[in-house]
């Protein structure tokens, strides 16, 4: 590669908000379910039914066009986006195009590097389509309408970005955002968010734009960072022969690790937009906006501050946990129950989100509650229970919520204080151990610890381990 | 006639409508496109500089529904009239090539 | 006592009366459909088992004192494009031809609610593009006044069961004329109502911003009982209107002193035939002799109203009609390769040819390059012709027209050009892309028997001027044009009045 390029990057994404009915009608958003339970007239598409807005949906909208520091159109309006997929049941789309309710935002970033700005182009709403399953017995396709009408938000950002990182810390940025509002929960995996990437390469230095193209099916953090540097390099290579970028979408295959143009002739990408002539316009008050304002939530950069201040957490304790709405709200309940803050943070910093990464799960989806984690800092902190044993019953809090006091109890797992007891094991130990104990005294100070250890194991974890090497240390 | 619409048109046309035509519907789909065409540009005649399109003739605005759950399992209801199911879903030909 | 004869209100009463049973009343008119509908073509479903079932239990509720109102127990025909919970609903499309809802367009509810009885659904222009009735793919509807005449459309089967007596109302709906031009055709009264006045969930859309449904009958009075049920907010519907002022059986009074009726000239000049002119004019005469103030005035944008609505009509009708993709109901072809040759054959097997056409031209001045130059160019034309019709009504409380440029044309006649027949809705076209209510209701034949029909013309929500102008006129005239006898295979409307019923 003789040049040096600049990869240039714009997002769409679509978020579902957590409305509990869907956009146009009154049938519940629940996820999972059997097929087509959470469906009607309307979000099936029967003749003669009609759409009806759910407020919510505007309130939600209108919350992360202002979160994001976007202009709200105060005037807006839906229009159909026309195009035949068996997932549409229609076979249009009610979305927004020509006054979509948010315009002109940003949010902030922060990589390694550096701090910058991401501009969005702006924000719409409209309804998700439905599931399609692949029958391999019998080569054909399910659709399956639940999903159908479900509200999203469609983010367009300007093509601001540079590089994966900086797409990731917009997409993280975006999370945190819309997580703190309560708009959607945003899980890349259920797909509550999706991002499209739209991609362009260019010498450095110049400032006109390469032809873009649109990469789909970006399900992970990790496919999307994949997907960047693979179609990259593809563009870049293209360049470097000589070839033509053809400006078109395709689908990133992330087991591949390459992506497919999705071009078919009867994909015209002809979407004939117009004004759905069943809704009304949307008419937004100054005072809507200011109502929608007022109810905004203490963001993350407002919390670090405060969980600084207030609970003493070092800085990076205080970023980590606040990156998830989930986690800090957890932690400041937690933390107000055991009146150990830092305690908790460490427990979320490390076992918790340990736990997580192996279990492939999101801080969103920690499943214990704050009382079970509260219950288990007084635990340790009182002396009840060992540091390792406190480890063992953490892992049962994240698997199964349990309540540890009682946990602990029924499968006696509390630390033994008795020193009757305890002096009974070390005399054995010792008696069953001359060569360790000839060893130690000798000044070989590793030799105490196979000592510990034996006493330990002998004592069912149960024991403090400082104790137990006092006692040893007696004994002797 | 000052309106000629191209064979690639109405092939084009006729892929945005998913409607499958014969050469002769082709060819007489054209012409009464033509003329309707012709018709319609007598519209050219009116100067509508500046006049706001009407989409709605009616100034209502802000008609919503609020976010409660009403409706029932209608599943059976809702595919009793596919033409093919399977799985309690409608049934279609693949969808990924 | 012939029950045919009666109109809907009048059998109502007799109803409330006990001097007539719902059942009798079923009864009485599936036995004229049964009689005559071979030859009418009026109905694509006769639901005679659920029309004598629902008669049995709306008698008893109006025996419990549950129904009191004036529909209770009548019979009604309903539009094959309002769906019918459990009851085909076909749209006269081989694309519905089996499909059976499960739910019912609330205009329908309303009635059924107010204790009317559906008796079957009738026939009409393919998705109601047309204006004849003869794109059915049940095949036409023949006019009852002269079978070989078309009864008009696209709600010719409600107009011509009317007309027939197979059903004393019927529902139709209206997207640019198309129940007042074929209540014309078939010497009938039609209201298409103020745009948002009656709900259209449930009713298979057309072309959403222009489609209303509205009511048929024999006269005024049934019309305007009818549209007082019809006319109701409903949530369902985004873009129906909350209205106080529905108590239109309260316009029923002959006083038209001082109203002041506009003739529009541009609705009298080339293309409108000399007898219905002829009759409109001495129909205004009789208007004027009651009081009212006639007078002429320009309406300069009525050559641009047909194209602007095939315009928006076409566009919003192409949108509407995806969804027919064999995929969830209705038509699915054979023998297609892949999704999109299901698509495209379904489509092309389901539709009749002037559906294609419109779905075409919608699918084309959509298409990227032409959304501006056409649609937006029609959506700006509408505002103009709106803000005309504003002035207008500053000056008028009602606009006197033809509801048609001719009597009902023979059969075939309008399709090998359908240019033709678009042109025949010249007169009804912009008050749809306007939203104003219009009525229309006979006022003679030409001297071929054929009934001629005169459209009134009101402002948005002033659905009462037209019913007190129209009443006036029934009543100036005694009633002399509103059919009353039955006899015959189908109906003959003697003028003078009622005569002793005589039936064959």
């Amino acid at each position: 590669m003789s040049k040096q390029y600049e990869t240039v990057i714009g997002l769409e994404v679509h978020v579902e908000l957590a409305t509990k009915t869907k956009i146009f009608c009154s049938c519940s958003t629940e996820f999972g379910g059997k097929a087509n339970t959470h469906t009607c007239p309307v979000c099936t598409g029967m003749p003669g039914a009609l759409p009806v807005l759910n407020r919510q949906v505007v309130e939600y909208a209108m919350a992360a066009g202002l979160a994001t520091n976007c202009k709200i159109t105060q005037r807006c309006k839906f229009d159909r986006k026309n195009y035949f997929y068996p997932d549409n049941p229609q076979n249009y789309q009610i979305s927004q195009l020509y006054l979509p309710i948010a315009r002109d935002g940003y949010v902030e970033i922060e990589t390694d590097r550096q701090k910058k700005k991401v501009r969005i182009h702006e924000m719409h709403m409209e309804e998700d389509a439905g599931k399609l399953v692949h029958d391999e017995w019998e080569d054909c396709s399910l659709v399956d309408y639940n999903r159908s009408g479900v509200p999203l938000i469609e983010i367009v950002s300007e093509p601001d970005m540079r590089s994966a990182e900086e797409v990731i810390a917009y997409l993280e940025k975006l999370r945190t955002i819309l997580q703190y509002l309560g708009v959607s929960d945003c899980k890349l995996q259920e797909g509550s968010m999706r991002a499209d990437v739209n991609l362009s390469v260019r010498e450095a230095g110049s400032t006109e734009f390469g032809t873009r193209t649109e990469m789909k099916n970006l399900n992970s953090f990790k496919a999307i960072s994949r997907a960047i540097e693979g179609e990259r390099m593809r563009q870049i290579e293209l360049l470097e022969e000589g070839k033509p970028v053809v400006q078109e979408t395709r689908r990133w295959d992330d087991n591949k690790e390459y992506s497919y143009p999705m071009r078919s002739k009867e994909d015209a990408q002809d979407y004939r937009y117009f004004p759905e002539p069943d809704l009304t316009p949307i008419i937004i008050s100054d005072e809507w906006i200011a109502e929608v304002k007022a109810k905004e939530p203490e963001f993350q950069t407002e919390k670090i501050s405060r969980y600084q201040e207030e609970y003493k957490l070092p800085r990076y304790d205080a970023e980590i946990i606040t990156n998830s709405k989930k986690m800090a709200d957890l932690f400041e309940q937690a933390a107000e129950l055991c009146g150990q803050p830092k305690k908790v943070s460490n427990w979320l910093m490390g076992e918790t989100m340990r736990l997580l990464n192996e279990n492939n799960r999101e801080p969103e989806d920690i499943p214990f509650s704050p009382e079970n984690l509260a219950k288990l800092v007084n635990l340790t902190e009182a002396g009840i229970i060992n540091s390792s044993v406190a480890k063992e019953v953490f892992e049962k809090v994240f698997a199964e919520d349990v309540d540890p006091e009682q946990y602990v109890e029924e499968h006696g797992l509390k630390t033994v204080n008795d020193e009757g007891a305890l002096r009974e094991v070390i005399e054995k130990v010792i008696a069953g151990n001359p060569q360790a104990v000839a060893d130690y005294k000798g000044g070989k100070e590793k030799a105490l610890g196979s000592l510990v250890g034996q006493t330990m194991k002998a004592m069912k974890g149960k024991a403090d381990p400082a104790m137990v090497n006092e006692m040893l240390k007696q004994c002797m | 006639m000052t309106n000629k619409i191209s064979d690639e048109t109405i092939d084009y046309v006729a892929v945005l409508a998913k409607l499958e035509l014969s050469e002769a519907e082709k060819e007489s789909a054209k012409a009464d496109m033509e003329r309707m065409l012709d018709y319609i540009d007598t519209l050219n005649e009116l100067d509508t500089e500046g006049i706001v399109p009407m989409s709605h003739v009616f100034p209502i605005s802000n008609v919503f529904r609020e976010d409660v759950v009403k409706n029932d399992d209608r599943h059976e209801e809702m595919l009793a009239n596919a033409p093919e199911q399977k799985e309690q879903s409608y049934k279609v030909p693949k969808t990924i090539v | 006592m012939d029950i045919r004869s009666l109109t809907a209100v009048e059998l109502g009463r007799k109803i409330r009366q006990k001097e007539v049973t719902v059942k009798e009343a079923v009864e009485a008119y599936l036995t004229q459909i049964e009689a005559v509908d071979s030859e009418i073509n009026s109905f694509v479903t006769v639901d005679r088992e659920g029309a004598l079932k629902r008669a049995e239990e709306v008698q008893r509720h109006i025996d419990q004192g549950m129904l009191t109102g004036p529909l209770a127990g009548v019979p009604v025909a309903v539009k094959d494009n309002l769906c019918t919970k459990d009851l085909l609903t076909t749209c006269a499309s081989k694309m519905l031809s089996d499909f059976i809802p499960p739910y019912t367009a609330e205009a329908v509810a309303n009635l059924e609610r107010a204790g009317a009885v559906v008796i079957g659904k009738t026939n009409m222009d393919e998705f109601a593009m047309g204006s004849t009735s003869e794109t059915s793919w049940y095949g036409p509807t023949k006019n009852p006044w002269n079978t070989e005449h078309v009864p008009g459309g696209s709600s010719g089967g409600s107009c011509a069961a009317v007309a027939a007596f197979e059903a004393p109302l019927a529902l139709g709906s209206d997207t640019g004329g198309s129940i007042r031009q074929p209540s014309a055709y078939c010497g009938v009264v039609g209201i298409k109502p103020t745009y948002g006045t009656v709900s259209r969930y449930g009713l298979i859309a057309y072309g959403s911003s222009l489609d209303q449904v509205g009511p048929i009958a024999r006269d005024v009075a049934d019309c305007a009982a009818a549209l007082q049920t019809l006319a109701s907010h409903d949530e369902k519907d985004s873009t129906c209107v909350e209205r106080k002022d529905t108590d239109f059986t309260g316009a029923l009074t002959a006083d038209i002193k001082g109203m002041r009726i506009g003739i529009p000239k541009e609705y009298f000049g080339e293309g409108l035939d000399e007898e219905v002119k002829a009759r409109i004019m001495e129909a205004a005469r009789t208007l004027a002799a009651q009081g009212a103030v006639v007078e002429e005035f320009d309406l300069a944008l009525v050559p641009y109203a047909i194209p602007a609505y095939y315009v928006i009509a076409s566009a919003e009708a192409s949108s509407n009609l995806a969804r027919f993709d064999g995929v969830k109901y209705g038509y699915r072809a054979q023998g297609y390769e892949e999704l999109h040759g299901m698509y495209k054959t379904t489509r092309a097997e389901g539709f009749g040819a002037e559906v294609k056409r419109r779905i075409m031209l919608g699918s084309f001045v959509l298409s990227s390059g032409y959304y501006d130059a056409y649609y937006l160019k029609a959506l700006r034309t509408k505002a103009l012709i709106k803000a005309e019709f504003d002035k207008v009504f500053e000056r008028y409380d009602i606009i006197l027209a033809p509801a048609a440029p001719t009597t009902a044309p023979k059969l075939g006649a309008s399709l090998s050009d359908p240019m033709k027949m678009y042109l025949s809705d010249i007169y009804t076209i912009s008050v749809n892309l306007a939203g104003l209510p219009g009525i229309s209701i006979p006022v003679g034949k030409d001297s071929r028997g054929l009934p001629v029909g005169m459209q009134l013309i009101a402002n948005c929500f002033a659905e009462k001027k037209l019913i007190r102008a129209a009443y006036s006129f029934e009543c100036a005239t005694n009633r002399r044009y509103v059919a009353g006898v039955c006899s015959g295979r189908f109906q003959t409307q003697e003028e003078g009045g009622k005569q002793d019923v005589e039936t064959v």
